[in-house]
């Protein structure tokens, strides 16, 4: 006997949830070994990564502001997967965002906040997209595939952010690579009192809900699906292939380009290597785990920021390392995507000897 | 129903048919075949491919395989390799019957098989590519490698450099390059998967040489082709399969190249016929003077090399007589191909296609028969727009579209199905969704998808086209017939006034297929033109009122359908010309 995959007919609606669930009870057996051999209980570091974040007001708006710059990578990349252009470059978009914010602020120091924060927005979001067009303009004219043209440009941005807080840009005060701090008219304003969220958090929100609109609702959004499923199908349908992989390979940089701009205008207020903590990479997380879809961004973004703040705090409480966070975060992709499968596929048992195709069809 | 467990070479006939090979094998032992398959049945959910089929191959023997595509010796073959499980049969090598689960089987059994892609890489040299298929643990015997390949290319005759790399080397030269890794693996039957398409004149004459050789040394070859004329010259026997089964089995000698064709694609069986024939066809529109005139359209325009297209139509209605036809006359054809041309990458450094002329009228069907790979592929993705041509023009009810996005083609009335339903369809996306992605435009209310005029739109068609599924179902998870009902609903719901059809049945049950044929009647009744190409005879007689034939990219026929039967179209098909006086 053995067992083969079979293709799914159609997908209970219960499926997903009931997959998601298994795959959480087997990052918490993989994962409880490691806990167990740094030294805690699994139990109450779990209660401390997963729970605990959530039962305090300062800690929940951390949580908010740790998910943030998740949200836009996660849609960014989600937008470009949905399409199928698989961008990776998320992470020096991302720095390439934060690069074109701190330019257009020191470029124009004397604006008013009303008029600061658009220009601060929209020079990250040229700033990504600039980043972003190359490797989509090779994909459109010479086929060059994306994924290593996206990702080599990533230590690129790192690079050339570097450059600029070590040469030019390095700080005019304390000498140290970082950027001297914009002017405050470019600060974005919290949204929620004595905390330190943002108008960016709002923004993402906002902005996954006009995704999911445009996604669902609207004609550009089921031809940018069809691409994204069966190019060769869309292209039959007289849908023009190259150009909605050229569109939303743009979008994408610049929605990331916008979370760098975010997070410089939010958080950091000056360029520094370190504005990017991994966000454009952890992007293609939340966007997988998410299913590529708004609401799914959202929900992951959070959950990954409420791990992120969780990690700390047992790093702190337990003295888990705080790598303890992104291992369990990165077992749950894993896991996840691995029980996905069973969306489409079930398992059926065959006997070995009346085993019908064995060929390769 | 026939009787493979004969040997054929025995020494009175077949020597004549190949020189030298039959006569000098085994036959005159009264022994058991080389290989030998009994009742072999398989099938793919409810298709059946292979039907209980018997093939003997003796030693020294070449035995042909012939068929058109879809008769089922590729899965024939894949059975024999171990690439396929078959349901039901027997394989029995020198009698004693073998279980070949695998390829590993198949070469333990002493089977090669030599594909028409092969399986070598490029940047090895001869001899490592042949130690890579007998690498296990271990050391690596590189000279014996080396002697292997030595030894195999003597028997075959030619001279091999072992250490010669791979894409240094001609395609005649890979192909015996796999050859030989089929001999130093000590094969006794050697499996040749079409070997002459990819060759050049001359490296066909060495590999027959080579063939010849080989079978004096008593190998069997099992020689698939449906090349007719390169069959009689180099195999002992023939047999011919035909949906699955074997629809004869005859000495090489002193065959009849006529009758052969006539067995590979028998006789018109198709359930759906045309009710206006013979009679009303001549009578109510005279379909084949339309050709006729089209042709001769055709040679004036290649003559003068001028554009003669608005000249043309009232020029053609002028010459004929005034009747019944005439108020068609008046509007453009419905779909037009002028020097028609596309230039290729193949090997052979041909092009693909080459001055394709062809006019399809409205109301008329016209088949185009052919063996897959001459040009039918090439020619419905131009016409689907997905594809520029390199020479020519494409009119679609007169309005030139030639190099036309798929947007403009459908825009001037151009309905397409294609061959590969699921290049034509978004699997993961509703059958709804499927049925207005070609224009989903139209279905906009503000900035929004209109959802309740994509619903009533799909519901329509589902029940006018009888659709088993909802329209919410994807489309993945529907039957090949239900697919191709969506796929058929999408391209008529706009009335095309062209319609391109390329294998609308391949694969559907019989219900289905007739439903399909049904609605490309219903279509051309209601004034539409079809290109109708198929790889199917009894679809393309049962249909079509003329058909063309197409050959190595080229028009090499156009038959009214009184004139076309089986026997002249195959021998069309297979680059055979016809006999003065065949075709009137």
């Amino acid at each position: 006997m053995r067992l083969r995959l079979v293709l799914r007919g159609r997908e209970p609606r219960w499926l997903v949830v009931l997959l998601i669930a298994i795959a959480v009870v087997i990052v918490f057996a993989v994962t409880a070994g490691p806990i167990r051999l740094a030294g805690a209980n699994p139990r109450a570091a779990y209660q401390r990564y997963l729970i605990t974040p959530l039962t305090s007001f300062t800690s929940f708006t951390e949580v908010l502001l740790a998910s943030t710059p998740l949200l836009f990578t996660g849609l960014a990349v989600a937008i470009a997967f949905r399409a199928g252009y698989w961008n990776i470059g998320g992470e020096g978009q991302f720095l390439a965002g934060a690069t074109g914010a701190v330019a257009t602020g020191f470029a124009f120091p004397g604006l008013p906040a009303a008029l600061a924060i658009p220009a601060g927005l929209l020079g990250g979001v040229v700033a990504g997209m600039l980043w972003g067009v190359v490797p989509a303009w090779l994909r459109a004219t010479w086929g060059i595939d994306e994924v290593v043209t996206t990702l080599l440009l990533n230590p690129v941005a790192l690079l050339g952010v570097q450059a600029l807080v070590t040469g030019p840009w390095r700080n005019s005060q304390t000498g140290f690579a970082v950027s001297d701090s914009l002017a405050p008219g470019y600060a974005l304003p919290t949204v929620i009192p004595d905390s330190s969220v943002h108008l960016g958090f709002p923004l993402a929100v906002l902005l996954a809900a006009l995704i999911w609109i445009v996604m669902s609702r609207t004609v550009t959004g089921l031809r940018v699906r069809a691409v994204g499923l069966s190019p060769d199908a869309a292209a039959f349908s007289g849908i023009g292939v190259r150009k909605v992989h050229f569109g939303a390979a743009l979008i994408s940089a610049g929605i990331a380009g916008l979370g760098g701009a975010v997070q410089v205008l939010g958080v950091t207020h000056q360029l520094t290597p370190q504005v990017s903590d991994s966000y454009g990479y952890t992007g293609i997380v939340v966007a997988t785990l998410g299913g590529l879809s708004a609401l799914g961004v959202l929900l992951v973004g959070l959950l990954l920021g409420n791990i992120t703040v969780g990690a700390q705090n047992a790093s702190l409480a337990l003295q888990l390392p705080p790598q303890m966070g992104q291992i369990i975060s990165s077992s749950l992709l894993l896991a996840v995507v691995g029980m996905l499968v069973f969306r489409r596929y079930r398992i059926v048992r065959a006997p070995r000897d009346t085993a019908h195709q064995g060929g390769a069809e | 129903m026939n009787d493979p467990v004969q040997p054929a070479p025995g020494p009175g006939g077949p020597v004549s048919g190949g020189p030298g090979s039959g006569g000098q094998g085994s036959g005159s032992e009264p022994i058991a075949p080389l290989i030998e398959l009994v009742g072999i049945r398989k099938s793919f959910g409810d298709l059946v491919v292979n039907d209980g089929v018997d093939l003997a191959v003796d030693h020294g023997q070449v035995h042909a395989l012939l068929g058109e595509n879809g008769a089922g010796k590729t899965t024939l073959m894949r059975i024999l390799y171990g690439l396929t499980r078959f349901d039901d049969g027997a394989i029995r090598v020198d009698g004693a019957p073998v279980r070949i689960a695998s390829p590993a089987d198949a070469i333990a059994a002493g089977i090669g098989m030599v594909t028409q892609h092969f399986s070598l890489v490029g940047t090895m040299t001869v001899a490592e590519n042949v130690m890579l298929s007998g690498v296990g643990l271990g050391r690596v015997d590189r000279a014996g490698a080396v002697a292997a390949v030595t030894a195999a290319a003597d028997r075959l005759g030619v001279a091999i450099d072992p250490g010669a790399r791979i894409d240094r080397l001609s395609v005649g030269e890979q192909q015996r390059v796999e050859i030989v890794k089929a001999l130093a693996r000590e094969c006794r039957l050697l499996i040749l998967d079409e070997p002459t398409a990819v060759l050049v004149p001359q490296d066909v004459e060495a590999l027959f040489g080579a063939i010849r050789r080989l079978t004096a040394d008593g190998l069997g070859v099992l020689f698939i082709s449906h090349k007719l004329g390169e069959v009689s010259r180099i195999s002992d026997r023939v047999s011919v399969l035909r949906r699955g089964r074997i629809a004869g089995s005859v000495p090489a000698a002193g065959i009849e190249p006529r009758a052969l064709a006539e067995m590979m694609v028998g006789r018109p069986t198709v359930g759906v016929r045309r009710t206006d024939r013979p009679a009303p066809l001549t009578a109510a529109r005279d379909g084949s003077a339309d050709g006729v005139g089209a042709e001769v359209e055709a040679d004036l325009v290649a003559a003068r090399g001028v554009d003669v297209g608005t000249a043309a139509g009232p020029d053609a209605a002028g010459e004929r007589p005034a009747g019944t036809a005439a108020p068609q006359r008046l509007r453009p054809p419905a779909l037009r191909l002028r020097e028609l041309g596309l230039s290729g990458g193949t090997a052979r450094g041909r092009d693909l296609l080459t001055d394709l002329n062809l006019v399809v009228q409205p109301g008329e069907i016209v088949g185009m028969a052919g063996v897959s790979g001459n040009g039918q592929s090439e020619l419905v993705q131009l016409l689907s727009g997905l594809r520029r041509p390199s020479r020519g023009t494409v009119e679609v009810n007169g309005i030139d579209v030639t190099g036309a996005s798929p947007q403009r083609m459908i825009a001037a009335g151009l309905g397409r199905i294609t061959e590969d339903r699921h290049a034509s369809v978004v699997p993961g996306l509703t059958v709804e969704q499927n049925l207005v992605l070609e224009d989903a435009a139209t279905f906009r209310r503000g900035p929004f998808l209109d959802s309740g005029a994509v619903r009533r739109h799909a519901s329509a068609l589902i029940e006018r086209f009888n659709i088993k599924a909802a329209p919410t179902d994807p489309i993945g998870a529907l039957s090949g017939g239900n697919m191709q009902k969506v796929l058929l609903a999408r391209a008529l719901a706009r009335e095309p006034v062209a319609l391109v059809a390329s294998q609308p049945t391949r694969g559907l049950d019989v219900g289905a297929a007739e439903f399909v044929h049904t609605q490309l009647l219903q279509r051309r009744a209601a004034g539409g033109g079809l290109l109708l190409v198929s790889e199917d005879l009894d679809e393309l007689l049962a249909l079509s009122d003329r058909i063309v034939v197409i050959y190595a990219g080229r028009i090499v026929g156009d038959l009214t359908i009184e004139q076309a039967d089986p026997r002249t179209l195959g021998l069309l098909m297979t680059g055979q010309r016809l006999d003065e006086g065949e075709v009137a």
